[in-house]
């Protein structure tokens, strides 16, 4: 049996028919067509899928679609400004290279957003505390430490 | 790595829930950190699934000065940041990761029952309980579990088919006690190789340990800390595998259960100015 649900995402209303079985990572690539939510193993280690729920990071891969039906729903696509211009989050991130094959970044963009507007100056340790739940294979995390500090200087700057 | 195809159910409120439950049986969806992972396995394949997010009423968290009742869709961060029990705060900040956390509840992680997560230990040593309901005769009724009886064995609770759990309490600490919890997993946020929480009062100390037997290992150690760490390498029962040895395990444990029933009792004696 197929559900028909509305998902608010990047703030315009998607509607979508899936199976209860749909996930939302799966939802949100194949049905939205929003390829930049990434998959790394579906079973909530490596954090690629991380996507912001009402604000709040989640594992999408861990979430079914019909479970959230009417949620607002945050990708890495939503990051930017209505112009195009990228969030401080994502230039920071490239400023400071914290990303090199790019595989896990959209997850950990996700994650640094929400941190970064719950606690707007982390400290070292809250930083890798923030991302110990997103794996990175190829950066070795110094710079996407670096870039998190980076991007509260930036949103700092803007405020 | 996808789930297999169920019947879904979501159901508004209680009693819909619980008739469906009594009606077909099926698996119970809460935060789904657990369920939905074993599912993307295929470790599990019910033919239904009851999706509870959409029930009214079950995110409560009271804090009363006997203890906090923590509802079933009570999800683990808002318990954190909620801030209303020192051991279960603490123990919170060990399980998983902050995106993990926003999902999953504190109610199924006690049902799923996992002999190395942290809450049933909590709920363990503070001898709290799970309030279950059920579908009877047309009428929802309720039962209340003791911590003692509900962690059957691993991965199994007291909580029979049919059957939600709809809240947890957690008993607040006596005046004048202490509580800590340690333990060690390899990488930050995993499930622990071994851990220990303890809470120590005037009236003596207990114990609960996670990760060496079947599910939380309670040990009431009296008054006797010196000696604390033989006896918990006694009582456990820890298994071997990949990550870890049981003689590491054991060892480990004691370690744990020391350096916890040492803090707690610290903490205990500056409560009480001593
Ligand atoms: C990568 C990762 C790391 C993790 N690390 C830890 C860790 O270190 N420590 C830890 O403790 N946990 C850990 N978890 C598990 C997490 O805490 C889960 O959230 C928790 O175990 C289950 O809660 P849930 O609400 O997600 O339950 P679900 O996944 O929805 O359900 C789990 C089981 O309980 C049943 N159930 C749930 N709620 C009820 C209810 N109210 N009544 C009856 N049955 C119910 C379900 O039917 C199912 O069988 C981890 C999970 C992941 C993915
Ligand atoms: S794909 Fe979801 S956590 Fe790895
Ligand atoms: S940049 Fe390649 S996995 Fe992180």
């Amino acid at each position: 049996m197929e559900h028909e649900i509305t998902l608010v995402v990047n703030g315009t209303a998607r509607r979508a028919r899936v199976p209860a079985r749909r996930l939302l990572s799966d939802c949100l690539r194949h049905d939205l067509g929003l390829t930049g939510t990434h998959v790394g193993c579906e079973h909530g280690v490596c954090g690629c899928c991380t996507v912001l729920l009402d604000g709040r990071p989640v594992r999408s891969c861990l979430t079914f679609a019909v479970t959230v039906d009417g949620a607002e729903i945050t990708t890495v696509e939503g990051l930017a400004d209505r112009d195009g211009r990228m969030s401080a989050v994502q230039r920071a991130f490239a400023e400071c290279h914290g990303l090199q094959c790019g595989f896990c970044t959209p997850g950990f963009l996700c994650t640094v957003t929400a941190l970064l507007k719950e606690n707007p100056a982390p400290t070292d340790d809250e930083v890798v505390e923030g991302i110990a739940g997103n794996l990175c294979r190829c950066t070795g995390y110094q710079n996407i430490v670096k870039a998190v500090h980076r991007a509260a200087e930036l949103l700092a700057e803007e405020a | 790595m996808k789930p297999p195809p169920f019947t879904y159910h979501a159901p508004r409120d209680l009693p819909a829930a619980l008739r469906t439950l009594a009606e077909v049986g099926g698996k119970v969806l809460a935060g789904g950190q657990s369920l939905i992972p074993m599912l993307n396995m295929r470790l599990a394949a019910p033919g239904h699934v009851v999706d509870i997010n959409r029930v009214a009423g079950l995110d409560g968290i009271e804090v009363s000065r006997a203890g906090v009742t923590v509802g079933a869709l009570a999800r683990h961060a808002d318990v954190e940041r909620a801030g209303a029990h020192p051991l279960l705060t603490w123990a919170l900040k060990l399980v998983a990761h902050p995106a993990i956390r926003n999902r999953g509840t504190v109610v199924g992680s006690l049902v799923h029952a996992d002999p190395a997560a942290e809450l049933p230990a909590v709920l363990a040593v503070l001898g709290g309980h799970v309030r279950v309901a059920r579908w009877d005769c047309g009428r929802v009724t309720f039962r209340e579990i003791p911590a003692a009886e509900f962690f059957v064995g691993p991965m199994e609770s007291a909580v029979g088919p049919g059957e939600l759990a709809v809240s947890a309490f957690f008993p607040a600490l006596e005046e004048g006690s202490g509580a800590a919890f340690h333990e060690v997993s390899r990488r930050h946020g995993d499930y622990a190789l071994a851990g220990a929480c303890a809470v120590v009062g005037v009236a003596g100390a207990r114990v609960a340990c996670i990760g060496v037997g079947g599910g939380p290992v309670v040990i009431d150690v009296g008054g006797d800390l010196s000696s604390a760490a033989a006896r918990v390498r006694d009582a456990v029962d820890p298994d071997d595998d990949i990550h870890a040895s049981a003689a590491y395990r054991r060892h480990l444990v004691g370690v744990l259960a020391e350096r916890a029933l040492r803090d707690a009792a610290r903490e205990g004696a500056a409560a009480r100015g001593a």
